[in-house]
Protein backbone atom coordinates (compact mmCIF):
# COMPACT_ATOMS: atom_id res chain seq x y z
CA UNK A 1 0.00 0.00 0.00
CA UNK A 2 1.49 3.34 -0.67
CA UNK A 3 2.00 5.45 2.10
CA UNK A 4 0.32 8.89 3.09
CA UNK A 5 3.29 10.40 3.95
CA UNK A 6 6.94 9.63 4.85
CA UNK A 7 6.92 10.71 8.67
CA UNK A 8 5.53 6.81 9.28
CA UNK A 9 8.33 5.39 11.23
CA UNK A 10 9.25 1.43 11.45
CA UNK A 11 9.37 0.40 15.01
CA UNK A 12 10.83 -3.29 15.85
CA UNK A 13 10.66 -4.68 19.15
CA UNK A 14 13.90 -5.16 20.90
CA UNK A 15 15.04 -8.24 22.70
CA UNK A 16 16.54 -6.59 26.11
CA UNK A 17 19.97 -6.65 26.38
CA UNK A 18 21.47 -8.75 29.63
CA UNK A 19 22.18 -5.66 31.83
CA UNK A 20 18.17 -4.60 31.13
CA UNK A 21 17.06 -8.03 32.15
CA UNK A 22 18.77 -7.52 35.33
CA UNK A 23 16.60 -4.82 35.74
CA UNK A 24 19.03 -3.76 38.82
CA UNK A 25 20.54 -0.97 37.42
CA UNK A 26 16.96 0.81 36.54
CA UNK A 27 16.18 0.31 39.46
CA UNK A 28 19.48 1.82 41.10
CA UNK A 29 18.25 4.74 38.45
CA UNK A 30 14.47 4.91 39.94
CA UNK A 31 16.26 4.77 43.24
CA UNK A 32 18.42 8.13 42.61
CA UNK A 33 15.73 9.93 41.42
CA UNK A 34 13.38 9.38 44.26
CA UNK A 35 15.82 10.37 46.73
CA UNK A 36 16.31 13.67 44.91
CA UNK A 37 12.91 14.25 44.98
CA UNK A 38 13.51 13.51 48.94
CA UNK A 39 15.86 16.54 49.13
CA UNK A 40 13.81 18.70 46.94
CA UNK A 41 12.52 21.91 48.35
CA UNK A 42 8.79 21.22 49.17
CA UNK A 43 6.18 24.07 47.03
CA UNK A 44 3.46 23.20 50.21
CA UNK A 45 2.53 26.49 51.77
CA UNK A 46 0.80 25.62 55.56
CA UNK A 47 -2.25 27.96 55.00
CA UNK A 48 -3.78 28.72 58.15
CA UNK A 49 0.39 30.01 59.27
CA UNK A 50 1.21 31.03 55.69
CA UNK A 51 -0.54 32.57 53.31
CA UNK A 52 0.81 32.55 49.46
CA UNK A 53 2.14 36.18 49.08
CA UNK A 54 -0.32 37.93 46.45
CA UNK A 55 0.06 40.45 43.57
CA UNK A 56 -0.02 43.76 44.20
CA UNK A 57 -3.07 44.05 41.43
CA UNK A 58 -4.86 41.50 43.22
CA UNK A 59 -8.56 41.99 43.71
CA UNK A 60 -10.15 40.88 47.19
CA UNK A 61 -12.80 42.27 49.75
CA UNK A 62 -14.60 45.16 49.20
CA UNK A 63 -13.40 48.26 51.64
CA UNK A 64 -14.99 51.57 51.98
CA UNK A 65 -12.21 54.31 52.69
CA UNK A 66 -12.02 57.15 54.81
CA UNK A 67 -10.84 60.52 54.41
CA UNK A 68 -7.78 61.97 56.19
CA UNK A 69 -9.95 63.65 58.66
CA UNK A 70 -11.70 60.17 59.20
CA UNK A 71 -15.00 60.79 56.94
CA UNK A 72 -16.61 58.54 54.94
CA UNK A 73 -15.61 59.47 51.30
CA UNK A 74 -18.67 57.87 50.11
CA UNK A 75 -21.71 60.09 48.44
CA UNK A 76 -23.83 57.63 47.93
CA UNK A 77 -23.96 58.77 43.91
CA UNK A 78 -24.57 54.76 42.84
CA UNK A 79 -22.05 55.02 40.23
CA UNK A 80 -20.55 51.67 41.56
CA UNK A 81 -23.85 50.09 41.87
CA UNK A 82 -24.41 50.41 38.25
CA UNK A 83 -21.37 49.36 36.78
CA UNK A 84 -21.38 46.56 38.67
CA UNK A 85 -22.26 43.53 36.37
CA UNK A 86 -23.24 41.11 38.74
CA UNK A 87 -25.82 43.56 40.12
CA UNK A 88 -24.52 42.78 43.73
CA UNK A 89 -24.35 46.23 45.46
CA UNK A 90 -27.27 47.74 47.15
CA UNK A 91 -27.37 51.40 48.61
CA UNK A 92 -29.50 53.93 50.35
CA UNK A 93 -28.67 57.68 50.27
CA UNK A 94 -29.39 60.07 53.25
CA UNK A 95 -28.84 63.55 53.62
CA UNK A 96 -25.97 64.94 56.31
CA UNK A 97 -27.50 66.27 59.30
CA UNK A 98 -25.59 69.24 60.96
CA UNK A 99 -22.92 68.44 63.27
CA UNK A 100 -22.14 65.06 61.40
CA UNK A 101 -19.34 67.01 59.05
CA UNK A 102 -16.95 64.68 60.51
CA UNK A 103 -18.59 61.50 59.96
CA UNK A 104 -19.15 61.73 56.36
CA UNK A 105 -16.87 63.84 53.84
CA UNK A 106 -20.33 64.86 51.52
CA UNK A 107 -23.43 66.47 51.98
CA UNK A 108 -25.16 63.56 50.74
CA UNK A 109 -24.10 59.92 52.12
CA UNK A 110 -24.50 56.28 51.96
CA UNK A 111 -27.12 55.26 55.28
CA UNK A 112 -27.14 51.46 53.82
CA UNK A 113 -24.24 49.75 51.50
CA UNK A 114 -24.57 46.40 50.99
CA UNK A 115 -22.39 44.12 48.72
CA UNK A 116 -23.84 40.72 48.22
CA UNK A 117 -20.61 38.65 48.48
CA UNK A 118 -21.92 35.39 46.64
CA UNK A 119 -23.19 37.38 43.46
CA UNK A 120 -19.61 39.75 43.21
CA UNK A 121 -17.18 38.79 40.95
CA UNK A 122 -14.24 40.40 42.25
CA UNK A 123 -13.79 42.62 38.52
CA UNK A 124 -13.27 45.85 40.47
CA UNK A 125 -15.52 48.03 38.15
CA UNK A 126 -16.60 49.56 41.27
CA UNK A 127 -13.48 50.67 41.82
CA UNK A 128 -12.79 52.31 38.36
CA UNK A 129 -16.70 54.09 38.75
CA UNK A 130 -16.19 55.49 42.14
CA UNK A 131 -15.62 59.28 41.28
CA UNK A 132 -14.73 60.01 44.76
CA UNK A 133 -12.32 57.30 45.62
CA UNK A 134 -14.46 55.81 48.69
CA UNK A 135 -14.69 52.05 47.24
CA UNK A 136 -11.48 49.71 46.76
CA UNK A 137 -10.57 46.10 46.57
CA UNK A 138 -8.11 45.25 48.98
CA UNK A 139 -4.85 43.48 48.08
CA UNK A 140 -4.53 41.06 51.46
CA UNK A 141 -8.32 40.02 52.26
CA UNK A 142 -10.68 37.09 50.81
CA UNK A 143 -14.36 36.92 52.06
CA UNK A 144 -14.21 33.73 53.95
CA UNK A 145 -16.69 30.54 53.91
CA UNK A 146 -19.49 31.00 55.82
CA UNK A 147 -22.16 28.70 56.89
CA UNK A 148 -25.42 30.68 55.99
CA UNK A 149 -26.17 32.97 52.97
CA UNK A 150 -27.44 35.88 54.56
CA UNK A 151 -24.09 35.86 56.42
CA UNK A 152 -22.92 37.30 52.67
CA UNK A 153 -24.50 40.31 52.28
CA UNK A 154 -21.26 42.93 54.11
CA UNK A 155 -23.31 45.85 54.91
CA UNK A 156 -21.39 49.29 56.13
CA UNK A 157 -20.50 47.71 59.69
CA UNK A 158 -17.86 45.50 57.70
CA UNK A 159 -17.16 47.39 54.72
CA UNK A 160 -16.21 50.60 56.45
CA UNK A 161 -12.43 51.23 56.99
CA UNK A 162 -12.26 51.13 60.74
CA UNK A 163 -11.39 54.05 62.09
CA UNK A 164 -7.83 55.14 63.01
CA UNK A 165 -8.49 56.31 66.73
CA UNK A 166 -4.62 55.30 67.76
CA UNK A 167 -2.58 56.73 65.21
CA UNK A 168 0.34 58.72 66.80
CA UNK A 169 1.46 61.51 64.33
CA UNK B 1 21.35 -19.07 86.87
CA UNK B 2 21.33 -16.43 89.49
CA UNK B 3 18.53 -14.31 90.49
CA UNK B 4 20.37 -11.15 89.36
CA UNK B 5 20.70 -12.50 85.74
CA UNK B 6 17.64 -13.60 86.04
CA UNK B 7 16.35 -9.79 86.76
CA UNK B 8 18.62 -8.20 84.61
CA UNK B 9 17.63 -10.70 81.88
CA UNK B 10 13.51 -9.43 82.37
CA UNK B 11 14.71 -6.00 82.29
CA UNK B 12 16.86 -6.48 79.08
CA UNK B 13 14.04 -8.14 77.25
CA UNK B 14 11.23 -5.64 78.16
CA UNK B 15 13.73 -2.86 76.67
CA UNK B 16 14.10 -4.36 73.75
CA UNK B 17 10.21 -5.13 73.46
CA UNK B 18 9.59 -1.72 74.29
CA UNK B 19 12.60 -0.23 71.64
CA UNK B 20 10.97 -3.31 69.18
CA UNK B 21 7.11 -1.86 69.67
CA UNK B 22 8.71 2.09 69.76
CA UNK B 23 10.37 1.79 66.47
CA UNK B 24 6.96 -0.13 64.59
CA UNK B 25 5.56 2.65 65.80
CA UNK B 26 7.59 5.50 64.64
CA UNK B 27 8.35 3.19 61.10
CA UNK B 28 4.38 4.45 60.50
CA UNK B 29 5.36 7.90 60.98
CA UNK B 30 8.56 7.88 58.98
CA UNK B 31 6.68 5.81 56.32
CA UNK B 32 4.51 8.78 55.54
CA UNK B 33 6.88 11.34 56.19
CA UNK B 34 9.29 9.74 53.52
CA UNK B 35 6.43 8.95 51.20
CA UNK B 36 5.68 12.66 51.30
CA UNK B 37 9.22 13.56 50.70
CA UNK B 38 9.67 11.42 47.68
CA UNK B 39 6.29 12.74 46.49
CA UNK B 40 7.56 16.43 47.14
CA UNK B 41 4.86 17.02 49.84
CA UNK B 42 5.51 17.54 53.54
CA UNK B 43 3.67 14.53 55.31
CA UNK B 44 1.72 14.35 58.77
CA UNK B 45 2.83 17.82 60.78
CA UNK B 46 -0.28 19.10 62.54
CA UNK B 47 -0.40 16.25 65.38
CA UNK B 48 2.25 17.43 68.03
CA UNK B 49 6.00 19.56 66.71
CA UNK B 50 6.75 18.19 63.00
CA UNK B 51 3.28 15.59 63.47
CA UNK B 52 5.58 13.45 65.96
CA UNK B 53 2.40 12.54 67.84
CA UNK B 54 0.85 11.13 64.66
CA UNK B 55 1.40 7.37 65.70
CA UNK B 56 -0.28 7.98 69.01
CA UNK B 57 -3.11 9.84 67.54
CA UNK B 58 -3.21 6.92 64.91
CA UNK B 59 -2.96 4.26 67.65
CA UNK B 60 -6.46 5.77 69.55
CA UNK B 61 -8.19 6.16 66.15
CA UNK B 62 -8.09 2.01 65.97
CA UNK B 63 -8.26 1.80 69.50
CA UNK B 64 -11.75 3.96 70.13
CA UNK B 65 -13.24 2.02 66.38
CA UNK B 66 -15.76 -0.63 66.49
CA UNK B 67 -14.49 -3.89 67.09
CA UNK B 68 -16.31 -5.79 64.24
CA UNK B 69 -16.43 -9.48 63.60
CA UNK B 70 -17.93 -10.33 60.36
CA UNK B 71 -21.18 -13.00 61.14
CA UNK B 72 -20.10 -15.61 58.69
CA UNK B 73 -16.35 -15.97 59.77
CA UNK B 74 -15.11 -18.16 61.99
CA UNK B 75 -14.62 -16.08 65.35
CA UNK B 76 -11.82 -17.54 67.31
CA UNK B 77 -9.93 -18.06 64.56
CA UNK B 78 -10.73 -14.50 63.58
CA UNK B 79 -8.94 -12.93 66.72
CA UNK B 80 -6.57 -15.48 66.58
CA UNK B 81 -5.26 -14.26 63.36
CA UNK B 82 -3.42 -11.06 64.25
CA UNK B 83 -2.51 -11.99 67.69
CA UNK B 84 -0.24 -15.02 65.69
CA UNK B 85 1.27 -12.64 63.36
CA UNK B 86 2.01 -10.24 66.42
CA UNK B 87 3.54 -12.46 69.13
CA UNK B 88 5.47 -14.08 66.18
CA UNK B 89 6.75 -10.63 64.83
CA UNK B 90 8.01 -9.55 68.50
CA UNK B 91 9.14 -12.98 69.40
CA UNK B 92 12.13 -12.99 66.75
CA UNK B 93 14.28 -10.35 68.20
CA UNK B 94 15.21 -12.39 70.94
CA UNK B 95 17.99 -13.58 69.75
CA UNK B 96 19.42 -10.60 67.77
CA UNK B 97 22.93 -9.69 69.50
CA UNK B 98 22.10 -5.85 69.64
CA UNK B 99 25.62 -5.01 71.15
CA UNK B 100 28.67 -6.60 72.66
CA UNK B 101 29.14 -7.01 76.76
CA UNK B 102 29.09 -4.21 78.93
CA UNK B 103 31.41 -4.54 82.05
CA UNK B 104 29.70 -3.21 85.54
CA UNK B 105 30.74 -3.87 89.07
CA UNK B 106 33.04 -7.03 87.92
CA UNK B 107 29.80 -7.99 86.39
CA UNK B 108 29.88 -8.73 82.27
CA UNK B 109 26.28 -8.02 81.02
CA UNK B 110 25.70 -9.35 77.60
CA UNK B 111 23.17 -7.31 75.27
CA UNK B 112 21.19 -10.32 74.08
CA UNK B 113 18.10 -11.32 75.08
CA UNK B 114 18.76 -15.46 74.80
CA UNK B 115 22.68 -16.52 73.42
CA UNK B 116 21.11 -19.89 71.52
CA UNK B 117 24.02 -22.22 69.07
CA UNK B 118 21.08 -22.18 66.43
CA UNK B 119 20.04 -17.91 66.50
CA UNK B 120 19.87 -17.91 62.78
CA UNK B 121 17.70 -21.16 62.55
CA UNK B 122 15.35 -19.29 65.54
CA UNK B 123 15.40 -16.43 63.33
CA UNK B 124 14.10 -18.10 60.62
CA UNK B 125 11.98 -20.62 62.09
CA UNK B 126 9.92 -17.85 64.21
CA UNK B 127 9.68 -15.86 60.98
CA UNK B 128 8.26 -18.30 59.06
CA UNK B 129 5.36 -19.14 61.43
CA UNK B 130 4.60 -15.32 60.88
CA UNK B 131 2.62 -16.88 57.89
CA UNK B 132 0.02 -18.55 60.49
CA UNK B 133 -0.91 -15.13 61.10
CA UNK B 134 -1.94 -13.81 57.57
CA UNK B 135 -2.89 -17.69 56.22
CA UNK B 136 -5.74 -17.70 59.41
CA UNK B 137 -6.20 -14.47 59.23
CA UNK B 138 -7.39 -14.81 55.70
CA UNK B 139 -8.95 -17.83 55.90
CA UNK B 140 -11.13 -17.19 58.42
CA UNK B 141 -12.50 -14.02 57.54
CA UNK B 142 -14.89 -16.63 55.18
CA UNK B 143 -13.85 -13.39 52.39
CA UNK B 144 -12.49 -14.74 48.45
CA UNK B 145 -10.29 -11.28 48.60
CA UNK B 146 -8.91 -12.48 52.26
CA UNK B 147 -8.48 -16.17 51.50
CA UNK B 148 -6.79 -15.04 47.62
CA UNK B 149 -4.62 -12.63 49.81
CA UNK B 150 -3.38 -15.36 52.54
CA UNK B 151 -2.63 -17.90 49.69
CA UNK B 152 -0.56 -15.62 48.22
CA UNK B 153 1.09 -14.63 51.14
CA UNK B 154 1.92 -18.16 52.10
CA UNK B 155 2.93 -19.43 48.38
CA UNK B 156 5.29 -16.02 48.19
CA UNK B 157 6.62 -16.72 51.77
CA UNK B 158 6.99 -20.71 51.17
CA UNK B 159 9.05 -19.58 47.63
CA UNK B 160 11.28 -16.72 48.98
CA UNK B 161 12.61 -18.93 51.74
CA UNK B 162 13.88 -21.76 50.01
CA UNK B 163 16.14 -18.42 47.82
CA UNK B 164 16.60 -16.56 51.31
CA UNK B 165 17.85 -20.22 52.77
CA UNK B 166 20.74 -20.68 50.01
CA UNK B 167 21.80 -17.39 50.03
CA UNK B 168 21.77 -17.92 54.10
CA UNK B 169 24.20 -20.94 53.69
CA UNK B 170 26.97 -19.36 51.88
CA UNK B 171 27.55 -16.92 54.92
CA UNK B 172 27.56 -20.44 57.57
CA UNK B 173 30.09 -21.43 54.93
CA UNK B 174 31.96 -18.75 55.63
CA UNK B 175 31.70 -18.11 59.43
CA UNK B 176 31.03 -22.32 60.32
CA UNK B 177 28.85 -21.18 63.12
CA UNK B 178 24.89 -20.85 63.08
CA UNK B 179 25.14 -18.46 66.56
CA UNK B 180 24.32 -14.59 65.70
CA UNK B 181 27.00 -13.75 68.10
CA UNK B 182 29.65 -15.89 66.69
CA UNK B 183 28.74 -14.64 63.29
CA UNK B 184 28.96 -11.12 64.72
CA UNK B 185 32.11 -11.48 66.74
CA UNK B 186 33.56 -12.51 63.50
CA UNK B 187 33.21 -9.58 61.70
CA UNK B 188 35.40 -7.47 64.02
CA UNK B 189 36.25 -3.72 62.46
CA UNK B 190 35.71 -3.49 58.77
CA UNK B 191 36.06 -7.29 57.99
CA UNK B 192 32.33 -7.00 57.23
CA UNK B 193 31.06 -10.13 55.47
CA UNK B 194 29.75 -8.28 52.85
CA UNK B 195 32.84 -7.33 51.23
CA UNK B 196 33.05 -11.42 50.78
CA UNK B 197 29.10 -12.04 49.88
CA UNK B 198 27.67 -9.52 47.82
CA UNK B 199 25.46 -11.59 45.76
CA UNK B 200 24.34 -13.62 48.68
CA UNK B 201 23.46 -10.06 50.13
CA UNK B 202 21.62 -8.85 47.03
CA UNK B 203 19.56 -12.30 46.79
CA UNK B 204 18.81 -11.99 50.73
CA UNK B 205 17.47 -8.47 50.82
CA UNK B 206 15.28 -9.71 47.69
CA UNK B 207 13.93 -12.11 49.74
CA UNK B 208 13.43 -9.97 52.73
CA UNK B 209 11.78 -7.58 50.97
CA UNK B 210 8.96 -10.94 49.78
CA UNK B 211 9.27 -12.18 53.22
CA UNK B 212 8.11 -9.13 54.95
CA UNK B 213 5.56 -8.39 52.11
CA UNK B 214 6.65 -4.94 51.17
CA UNK B 215 6.45 -3.45 47.87
CA UNK B 216 7.68 -5.08 45.27
CA UNK B 217 6.36 -7.97 46.89
CA UNK B 218 3.27 -6.49 48.59
CA UNK B 219 1.08 -8.65 46.38
CA UNK B 220 -0.75 -10.42 49.58
CA UNK B 221 -1.90 -7.06 50.41
CA UNK B 222 -2.77 -5.42 47.29
CA UNK B 223 -5.29 -2.52 47.13
CA UNK B 224 -6.32 -2.02 43.60
CA UNK B 225 -6.78 -6.27 43.23
CA UNK B 226 -7.79 -7.76 46.18
CA UNK B 227 -9.28 -4.82 48.09
CA UNK B 228 -6.32 -5.09 50.70
CA UNK B 229 -6.03 -9.15 50.65
CA UNK B 230 -5.75 -10.77 54.22
CA UNK B 231 -6.81 -8.07 56.37
CA UNK B 232 -10.09 -6.86 54.14
CA UNK B 233 -12.60 -7.68 56.68
CA UNK B 234 -10.21 -6.33 59.88
CA UNK B 235 -10.76 -3.44 61.63
CA UNK B 236 -9.98 -1.01 64.59
CA UNK B 237 -7.19 -2.42 66.19
CA UNK B 238 -6.93 -6.14 64.68
CA UNK B 239 -5.68 -4.61 61.60
CA UNK B 240 -3.47 -2.46 63.15
CA UNK B 241 -2.02 -5.63 64.72
CA UNK B 242 -1.50 -6.61 61.31
CA UNK B 243 0.35 -3.46 60.35
CA UNK B 244 2.50 -3.39 63.04
CA UNK B 245 3.57 -6.74 62.67
CA UNK B 246 4.72 -5.91 59.65
CA UNK B 247 6.92 -3.00 60.77
CA UNK B 248 8.13 -4.96 63.13
CA UNK B 249 8.85 -7.72 60.73
CA UNK B 250 11.03 -5.36 58.74
CA UNK B 251 13.13 -3.73 61.91
CA UNK B 252 13.77 -7.74 62.54
CA UNK B 253 14.83 -8.28 59.04
CA UNK B 254 17.09 -4.71 58.90
CA UNK B 255 18.59 -6.32 62.37
CA UNK B 256 19.10 -9.73 60.65
CA UNK B 257 20.73 -8.29 57.36
CA UNK B 258 22.79 -5.65 59.90
CA UNK B 259 24.12 -8.86 61.79
CA UNK B 260 24.60 -11.30 58.86
CA UNK B 261 26.62 -8.67 56.38
CA UNK B 262 27.02 -5.49 57.58
CA UNK B 263 29.30 -6.33 60.92
CA UNK B 264 26.30 -6.30 63.22
CA UNK B 265 27.78 -3.97 66.20
CA UNK B 266 31.59 -3.67 64.80
CA UNK B 267 32.61 -0.53 63.22
CA UNK B 268 35.81 0.28 61.72
CA UNK B 269 38.36 1.47 63.88
CA UNK B 270 36.73 0.17 67.14
CA UNK B 271 39.99 -1.53 67.82
CA UNK B 272 42.11 2.06 67.55
CA UNK B 273 39.23 3.76 69.96
CA UNK B 274 39.89 0.43 72.42
CA UNK B 275 43.68 1.04 72.52
CA UNK B 276 43.01 5.16 72.79
CA UNK B 277 41.34 4.69 75.91
CA UNK B 278 43.51 3.38 78.88
CA UNK B 279 41.26 1.78 81.59
CA UNK B 280 40.24 -1.65 79.72
CA UNK B 281 36.64 -1.28 81.46
CA UNK B 282 35.90 2.09 80.14
CA UNK B 283 37.66 1.26 77.12
CA UNK B 284 35.75 -1.71 76.78
CA UNK B 285 32.23 0.23 77.74
CA UNK B 286 32.64 3.38 75.54
CA UNK B 287 33.50 0.91 72.88
CA UNK B 288 30.46 -1.10 73.24
CA UNK B 289 27.94 1.44 73.84
CA UNK B 290 28.97 2.85 70.08
CA UNK B 291 28.94 -0.83 69.12
CA UNK B 292 24.96 0.03 69.96
CA UNK B 293 25.17 3.28 68.33
CA UNK B 294 26.46 1.54 64.80
CA UNK B 295 23.87 -1.59 65.15
CA UNK B 296 21.03 0.89 64.98
CA UNK B 297 22.27 3.29 62.68
CA UNK B 298 22.99 0.29 60.40
CA UNK B 299 18.85 -0.78 61.29
CA UNK B 300 17.36 2.90 60.73
CA UNK B 301 19.19 2.89 57.32
CA UNK B 302 17.77 -0.46 56.70
CA UNK B 303 14.84 0.68 57.36
CA UNK B 304 15.05 3.34 55.12
CA UNK B 305 15.81 1.64 52.54
CA UNK B 306 12.72 -0.65 52.65
CA UNK B 307 10.35 2.73 52.98
CA UNK B 308 12.43 4.39 49.77
CA UNK B 309 12.31 1.34 47.84
CA UNK B 310 8.37 1.13 48.59
CA UNK B 311 7.54 4.61 46.78
CA UNK B 312 9.89 3.82 44.15
CA UNK B 313 8.69 0.36 42.28
CA UNK B 314 5.71 -0.81 41.18
CA UNK B 315 4.48 -4.09 42.14
CA UNK B 316 5.15 -7.49 40.30
CA UNK B 317 2.68 -9.02 38.58
CA UNK B 318 2.05 -12.55 40.22
CA UNK B 319 4.10 -15.35 37.40
CA UNK B 320 6.81 -12.61 37.56
CA UNK B 321 6.96 -12.92 41.09
CA UNK B 322 7.36 -17.05 41.32
CA UNK B 323 9.61 -16.55 37.95
CA UNK B 324 11.76 -14.35 39.87
CA UNK B 325 11.62 -16.41 42.69
CA UNK B 326 12.11 -20.17 41.32
CA UNK B 327 14.04 -19.61 38.11
CA UNK B 328 16.52 -16.96 38.80
CA UNK B 329 17.18 -16.37 42.88
CA UNK B 330 17.14 -19.95 43.65
CA UNK B 331 19.62 -20.91 40.46
CA UNK B 332 21.56 -17.43 41.79
CA UNK B 333 22.26 -18.50 45.26
CA UNK B 334 23.24 -21.97 44.45
CA UNK B 335 25.40 -20.33 41.93
CA UNK B 336 26.56 -18.10 45.22
CA UNK B 337 27.58 -21.45 46.65
CA UNK B 338 29.49 -22.73 44.93
CA UNK B 339 31.78 -19.63 44.09
CA UNK B 340 31.83 -19.49 48.18
CA UNK B 341 32.73 -23.18 48.32
CA UNK B 342 35.46 -22.43 45.51
CA UNK B 343 36.52 -19.66 47.25
CA UNK B 344 36.96 -21.02 50.68
CA UNK B 345 38.93 -24.15 48.85
CA UNK B 346 40.96 -21.72 47.14
CA UNK B 347 42.06 -20.01 50.21
CA UNK B 348 43.20 -23.06 52.48
CA UNK B 349 45.30 -23.94 48.98
CA UNK B 350 47.20 -20.50 48.50
CA UNK B 351 47.67 -20.14 52.28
Amino acid sequence: MEPLSNRSKKVAQKDMTFTERMYLPAVVQGLTITLKHFFKKKATIQYPEQTRERSSVWRGLHVLKRDEQGAERCTACGLCAVACPAEAITMTAGERKKGEEGLYREEKYAVTYEVNMLRCIFCGLCEEACPKAAIFLQDDKIAPARFERDEFIYGKDRLVEPLKTTETK
Amino acid sequence: MESVDLIYKAIYILVIFGITLLIATYSTYFERKIAAFIQDRVGPNRAGPAGLLQPLADAGKLFFKEDFIPAKSNKALFILGPGIAMLVATMSSAVIPFGDMLMVDGREIWLQAIEVNIGVLYVFGVVSLGVYGLMIGGWASNNKFSLLGAIRAASQNISYELAMGLSLIAVLMMTGSLSLREIAEQQAGFNWNIWYQPLGFVIFLICAFAETNRTPFDLPESEAELIGGYHTEYGSMKLGMYLFAEYINIFVASAVMATLYFGAYNFPFMENLRAAISDPVVANNVVTLVGVAAMFAKIFLFIFFFMWVRWTLPRFRYDQLMKLGWNILIPLAILNILLTGGGIMLKDYLF
